[in-house]
């Protein structure tokens, strides 16, 4: 597409990606569709000044930007459904936006759609201890449900790495994990009912406050599919009780092979931990000369284990990883000793990608999942990539589930680098298919793996999906150009582009 | 039971062109994986059955990797052997229908478990069948072979269609593997019981617990009951791990529950039997009982147990509160004399419609799992009333994904869960 646009260039001028082709007669009706969003959402709720639009031309995935025909703000559900009736009618493509913190462009907009931002909804509609659900609009965030209960002992498990700042409707969207998603599950394990306003304007409820509803799981087809299917209105969120204690450990390994078959053994063991994250040296030697949290350096593989619940099982499935460690060759073992070491043990992992951004003007994160006795093996296959690629590559990976997040180094303005980063990334995930992992672990398809849908899926395959699509929205107007290849397959792929160490919400930890 | 023509196909790729077949002629399949819940939906019995018993066994355990892969087929009693080798387990706790229905137990398998979404009392905790099935390969009534999911324990690529697949009896398409995430299996477990509580009561309990950090994996109550001359009502919440953690959760759990009731902890092997019994509803009586099955929000629960008091139901209640069961007299309630079928049919009717409506006024949904024959077609909700009642907003969509998966019907005929909304 690569076209320019005013204000706002060095990103969109960089977007490869192809986008289903514009409807000229929806971008000659800009000031009718304006004058009817503002019919239905009165006041502030419509933007269509150019530079007021500059927040919303991309999510996280900044390397991919246009600037949307108009935004749109409702405050209720009536609204929402008002201006998806209208769409639908008008043949309007609309694009779903939480906080915009996708890693994936799930939340890029149309240039000839409207982007429907959630954000003004963002109050808590009932808390239900004595089911232990929250009921909340979609544009409240992550964190602020956790708050929300914290004083009676809940929690929302689900801890998407940016909760600070995403919305729940982004985390139903892109079925959110997070570094506790091992023993808590994602967001798909820990929503229980929706509202969801269909592009036709209609109103579904699917689950509510019982484990179980009647017919189809639509529940469980609407989390995770990016915005395809409906604009969520309410969702039902089940509430845990927060562990008395949690307690982390450093496991230093000589070699990447110990490292991971100590994560083998601790499983084997009938430990599910509530984290374990693995660290490669180039990711420990940046996190180290960024913050000083005391990562040992000299050795190839660090792992971080976290376990929780009672003080007396915290100290008994310590010592039992402490020795499974030791007996795989652990050259480091540290024990956090307090809680403010607890969180100094994670800082260091949490400011990854900083840190990266600091050693490297530009990086993408990608995130594939594979099995994980294929780690060794896969990080090995990646030093010849990064060989042959003449590109650097720091690994961080959520050990427990095989979730791999490598962030390749690149300099976007050295001719030719972005071109070869992005070979790398594609590289990276063909790999992770091969070796039976999948293309996403947590980040979405979005744009930026839509066209490596191929690898994993057959034609077959995706035209079934595609027709659950159709079925939700059979004009195709909801978050168009997602997910499903394009007619016109275009191998360009983007990632979490970063440049010059700006992180589109640098205030947020990324991991 | 009288199929007109049975397929029995050996591999996938006779799945697929069983399917084909059926197609092409326009004709319905009945897919039957091991039989025990075909009482439950019974598909039409003009349609010819796809016998699946022979796509059967495990293809994959990895146990490292927490996921094991199996044919459709493969008997659950299979995958639990193998799994509990490893010291692992389906962390749902599936259960068998074979008893509920009077046959013989051992004839469920996988498939059947996600086809109807079968989750024990661990659901409380850690999720049901669908939030553990991870991918599926399967003939869609296109007489096409899809596959959906992945087999690693964290995915998001491209929609959910093994949650779709996972309480679709068999309507949208016909599975012939599925992979599953497995879990290690506790190496301790004791049970809390308290007696004589109310239902009320137990659920106020049940529900106090779970908003303890003991970490209480399954909660139930049993009230009083004649039919099995209980001595009083059972109160039951589980606790699993670790020794050591067990035992402090077990004691700090008791002290902080004693204002509630007095409860004592029963050792391992009881714990064991009272949540074997939950899976069987060894409370309940059989003979001369309808079963229905009440899903509700946890702390509503007693509310259906008051109600169905008028029909002389006997209870058992799991998930907290949230899943009621719920075995009703055959013949009308307060009614000892012997009265004529179309009678009993009439009173039986109103009773059904009567539990649906309770169920979904506390914000639920009923569905009726036994009932001899004659009786099941009056006690289904009658097709006016299903056409008038529910979402119709839900009862499209469910029409628009049944077509999508099976345009022309073929797979299941006569199960119809839009029916059900």
């Amino acid at each position: 597409m690569n076209r320019r646009i005013d204000g706002f260039t060095r990103a969109a001028q960089r977007m490869s990606v192809k986008m289903p082709v514009l409807d000229a007669r929806t971008l000659a009706s800009r000031a009718r569709i304006a004058a009817a969003m503002r019919d239905i959402v009165p006041g502030e709720g419509v933007i269509d000044q150019p530079e007021e639009l500059a927040p919303y031309e991309s999510d996280a995935l900044t390397a991919y930007a246009q600037r949307p025909l108009l935004v749109v703000l409702p405050e209720n559900t009536a609204q929402i459904a008002a201006i998806l009736r209208w769409c639908n009618e008008q043949g309007v493509r609309v694009v779903p936006r939480g906080a915009g913190t996708s890693l994936s462009g799930g939340a890029l907009p149309a240039e000839d759609g409207i982007v429907l931002g959630l954000s003004r909804l963002r109050r808590i509609l009932e808390i239900d201890y004595d089911n232990r659900i929250a009921v909340v609009q979609p544009g409240v965030t992550n964190l602020a449900v956790s708050q929300a209960v914290a004083a009676r002992g809940f929690y929302y498990a689900p801890d998407p790495s940016s909760q600070i700042a995403c919305t729940i409707g982004g985390n139903v969207a892109e079925n959110s994990g997070g570094v506790h998603c091992l023993k808590y599950g994602m967001t798909a394990h820990n929503v229980l009912g929706l509202k969801m306003v269909l592009m036709s304007g209609e109103v579904v409820e699917l689950g509510g406050k019982a484990l179980d509803a009647p017919g189809y799981d639509l529940l469980g087809l609407a989390v995770g599919s990016e915005g395809l299917l409906g604009v969520v209105s309410e969702a039902t969120l089940r509430l845990l009780v927060k562990p008395q204690a949690a307690q982390a450990v450093l496991l230093g390994f000589a070699e990447v092979e110990s490292a991971a078959r100590c994560v083998a053994e601790v499983i084997a063991h009938g430990i599910i931990p509530a984290g374990m994250e693995m660290m490669d040296r180039p990711a420990i030697h940046a996190a180290e000369d960024f913050l000083s949290v005391g990562y040992p350096r000299e050795v190839d593989a660090l792992l971080i284990v976290e376990v929780d619940g009672p003080q007396q099982e915290c100290r008994h499935l310590m010592t039992m990883v402490t020795e499974i460690a030791v007996r795989n060759g652990a050259a480091t073992v540290r024990v956090s000793q307090s809680e403010d070491e607890r969180l100094r043990f994670w800082a260091g992992r949490k400011a990854a990608f900083p840190a990266i951004g600091r050693i490297s003007p530009d990086y993408y994160c990608i995130d594939g999942t594979i099995p994980r006795r294929c780690l060794p093996e896969m990080l090995r296959r990646m030093s010849g990539m990064a060989v042959h690629h003449g590109l650097r590559v720091a690994n961080v990976f959520h050990a427990g589930d095989g979730n791999l997040h490598p962030l390749i180094l690149y300099d976007a303005n050295v001719p030719g680098e972005l071109d070869r980063a992005e070979a790398f990334a594609a590289d990276i995930l063909r790999t992770c298919v091969a070796m039976g992992g999948v293309l996403t672990g947590e980040h979405g398809v979005g744009v930026e793996k839509r066209d490596l849908m191929g690898e994993m899926f057959t034609d077959v395959d995706l035209a079934h999906q595609e027709r659950v699509k159709w079925v939700f929205d059979p004009a195709m107007l909801l978050n168009p150009g997602k997910v499903f290849p394009n007619l016109h397959r275009c191998a360009e792929l983007g990632r979490m582009h970063v440049h010059q160490g700006r992180l589109p919400f640098p205030d947020i930890p990324r991991f | 039971m009288a199929h007109q023509q049975c397929h029995s196909p050996a591999t996938a790729a006779e799945v697929l062109e069983a399917v084909a077949g059926a197609l092409a002629g326009r004709r319905g399949l009945e897919i039957r994986g091991g039989g025990s819940k075909r009482p439950l939906r019974m598909p039409v019995e003009s349609a010819a059955l796809l016998d699946l018993s022979a796509i059967a066994g495990i293809t994959d355990y990895d146990p490292d990797e927490l996921v094991l892969t199996a044919r459709a087929a493969t008997p659950l009693l299979e995958i639990e052997a193998a799994l509990a080798e490893r010291q692992q387990m389906l962390a749902f706790e599936p259960f068998d229908h074979g008893p509920l229905f009077g046959a013989a137990a051992g004839r469920t398998t996988l498939g059947g478990v996600i086809a109807a979404n079968v989750s024990g009392s661990r659901r409380l905790s850690i999720g049901a069948a669908r939030d553990h099935i991870l991918g599926f390969s399967a003939v869609s009534g296109r007489g096409e072979a899809l596959k959906g999911g992945g087999a690693v324990v964290k995915n998001v690529t491209g929609f959910d269609l093994p949650k779709l697949m996972a309480g679709s009896w068999g309507t949208l398409a016909v599975l012939t593997s599925i992979t599953m995430r497995v879990l290690p299996r506790p190496r301790a477990e004791t049970t809390l019981v308290f007696r004589g509580l109310s239902d009320q009561a137990a659920i106020r309990l049940m529900g106090a617990a779970l908003a303890l950090p003991a970490a209480v994996s399954a909660a139930a109550h049993l009230p009083y009951s004649r039919a099995t001359a209980a001595s009083c009502a059972t109160t039951a919440l589980r606790l699993e791990g670790f020794g050591p953690s067990v035992d402090t959760r077990c004691r700090e759990l008791l002290r902080a529950l004693a204002p509630m009731g007095a409860g004592e902890a029963v050792a391992a092997e009881e714990s064991g039997a009272i949540w074997r019994s939950m899976r069987t509803l060894d409370a309940l009586p059989r003979e001369g009982h309808l079963l229905w099955r009440i899903s509700v929000p946890p702390a509503l629960g007693w509310r259906v147990g008051e109600v169905l008091a008028s029909l002389d139901a006997h209870i058992a209640y799991d998930w907290a509160g949230g899943l009621v069961w719920a075995a009703i007299p055959e013949a009308a309630p307060r009614d000892g004399g012997a009265r004529a079928d179309g009678a009993q049919a009439d009173g039986a009717q109103a009773a059904g419609a009567g539990i649906r409506d309770i169920a979904r006024a506390l914000g639920g949904h009923a569905v009726l799992v036994r009932a001899p024959p004659a009786l099941r077609a009056s006690l289904l909700p009658a097709a006016a009333q299903a056409d008038a009642g529910g979402d119709q907003g839900l009862k499209a969509l469910h029409q628009r994904l049944k077509a999508a998966f099976d345009p022309h019907g073929i797979l299941n005929p006569g199960v119809d869960l839009a029916g059900e909304l």
